[in-house]
């Protein structure tokens, strides 16, 4: 599990998280939502420490995150895994070698052992036949598949993903989706994505952190989501006439 | 203003410090020095050769024009181009190029990976950036560069004794006579001094604005910009400075 504790991060003055405390749960994908601007990747940026907050505190399990010392930090970040919006892959290396590097550069097996790993990392994301290839000559949703291997090659216990579903198109963004989801499961990892896509929010949100302005402004259960009475959520989730039509058929079915 | 340069010295500094931390596999750094070997070292050939040449050309024109009507002998041409050429013009003109050449390709390449989130992958991935990043191009110019400028100092004599003999009149017999006059080796070493310290100086300060670089292709060509020029300045300060220890 990851608690943030009373989380404040201001730039130039401006305060972008107000006060942010919450509990992601281990073995669930965990959500944070919001409008653009809501300080969300930098809630995300913060609970790994590419962003140090002005005040509070973050603890992974029972470790305090930003209490540990550098060679620490490096350590705990052995266990964390992360899917980047734009997907940070190597231009220079190919797939099997982005995928290899964690591995490459932490551990002591042996060529046979990371190929094995490497190998089947590429097969849990459905990928097979582009070892060779460099991440340029794959598409957008083949580029995802190939960060989320790259993050799990290490067998994380925390997986972050920012932005997963930007610029894939809807049945795409469903199998990332799906394919995170499962692999928290399997893995039993606290999994963290930063999202504003609705269809994950209702696909895989089982624990939801809704901000606005930098404040919690909601938490709960995809379930949860279609039987609140919160304004908010009403306005941001449900924003458009086709949504919120679909939501009273669902809620009809439901009675 | 000066408050700004004194925080970039103490960023600087603090970051060499992480720079010069213990790697985590050697063998991965071995690797990415000899990548740094060939693109320095081999990559800047062809422009230390094409710059060499017109240094030693133009040295030995200018001085065919200043010894010109004088009392000096002649053969005095073949040792002021040596000493010229060793003591100054081949580490100096030789690292402004390269300052150029090999400080916009790293800033560049490294501001394009903290743009492409690349180098905030590598640090989730509990990796030291700045030395994984930075300390192979400093081993692999601190290695290619010297030798690049021996090439050049080399050449640039060279070119110096064709121009000088071919084109100002002077004959082969003097012109030799006056390079292997009055030779002190202590200016071999202050040559490869100045390539050793200019090496550092393009590759730390190049790599320092591409790892800080802000976000947009703006800041990007910026970071390049400031590469090199922040690169030839204190290359001509260090030049300065090595002057007044060594010979002053």
């Amino acid at each position: 599990m990851i608690k943030a504790i009373n989380i404040h991060k201001s730039f130039d003055g401006t305060e972008v998280l107000k006060g942010i405390t919450f509990d992601f749960r281990k073995s669930k994908t965990n959500l944070i939502i919001g409008r653009s601007g809501a300080g969300k990747t930098v809630l995300l940026k913060t609970l790994v420490g590419l962003i140090t907050p002005d005040e509070g505190e973050v603890w992974y399990d029972d470790i305090d995150f930003y209490k540990l010392s550098l060679k620490e930090t490096r350590k705990l970040r052995k266990k964390v895994g992360m899917l980047f919006q734009g997907n940070a892959l190597f231009d220079s290396m190919t797939i099997e070698e982005n995928v290899r590097f964690p591995l490459d550069m932490f551990t002591d097996m042996s060529f046979e052992e990371k190929q094995e790993q490497v190998n089947n990392c590429l097969d849990r994301v459905e990928l097979e036949g582009v070892n060779d290839k460099y991440p340029a000559e794959i598409s957008g949703g083949m580029q995802k598949r190939v960060g989320i291997a790259r993050a799990i090659v290490m067998n994380p216990e925390y997986l972050f993903c920012d932005e997963p579903n930007s610029g894939l198109d809807p049945k795409t963004a469903l199998i990332i989706d799906e394919l995170i989801q499962s692999i928290t499961k399997e893995n039993n990892m606290t999994t963290i994505i930063n999202t504003h896509d609705m269809n994950s929010v209702m696909e895989i949100g089982e624990n939801i952190l809704l901000l606005d302005n930098g404040e919690v402004a909601w938490t709960g259960s995809r379930e949860e989501i279609m039987h609140t009475d919160n304004k908010y959520i009403e306005n941001f989730i449900f924003a458009s006439p086709f949504l919120k039509k679909l939501k009273n058929q669902a809620l009809g079915s439901y009675k | 203003m000066i408050l700004r340069q004194f925080y970039h010295l103490g960023r600087y500094s603090l970051w060499l410090l992480k720079v010069f931390s213990k790697p985590e596999k050697t063998r991965m750094y071995y690797n990415e020095v000899l990548r740094q070997i060939e693109e320095i070292g081999f990559g800047s050939l062809k422009i230390v050769f094409i710059i060499s040449v017109f240094i030693g050309a133009v040295t030995a024109i200018q001085l065919s024009y200043q010894f010109g009507g004088t009392l000096i002998p002649s053969y005095y041409i073949g040792y002021t181009l040596r000493e010229m050429i060793i003591v100054d013009l081949a580490p100096t003109i030789t690292s402004l190029v390269l300052a150029g050449k090999i400080g916009s390709s790293i800033a560049a390449e490294i501001g394009g990976m903290r743009q492409k989130e690349i180098i905030d992958a590598m640090e989730i991935m509990g990796l030291n950036t700045p030395a994984f990043l930075v300390l192979p191009k400093i081993v692999g110019a601190v290695f290619s560069v010297p030798l690049l400028i021996i090439l050049a100092a080399g050449l640039s004599i060279f070119s110096g004794f064709v121009t000088a003999t071919a084109l100002a009149g002077f004959t082969p017999a003097d012109f030799v006579k006056g390079l292997t006059s009055f030779y002190d080796s202590y200016t071999v070493w202050v040559m490869i001094i100045k390539a050793f310290v200019f090496s550092f100086i393009i590759v730390t300060v190049s790599a320092y604005h591409g790892y800080f670089v802000k976000r947009g292709s703006i800041e990007l060509g910026k970071a390049g910009t400031d590469a090199i020029v922040y690169s030839s300045i204190l290359i001509l300060v260090a030049d300065y400075v090595i002057a007044q220890v060594m010979m002053g």
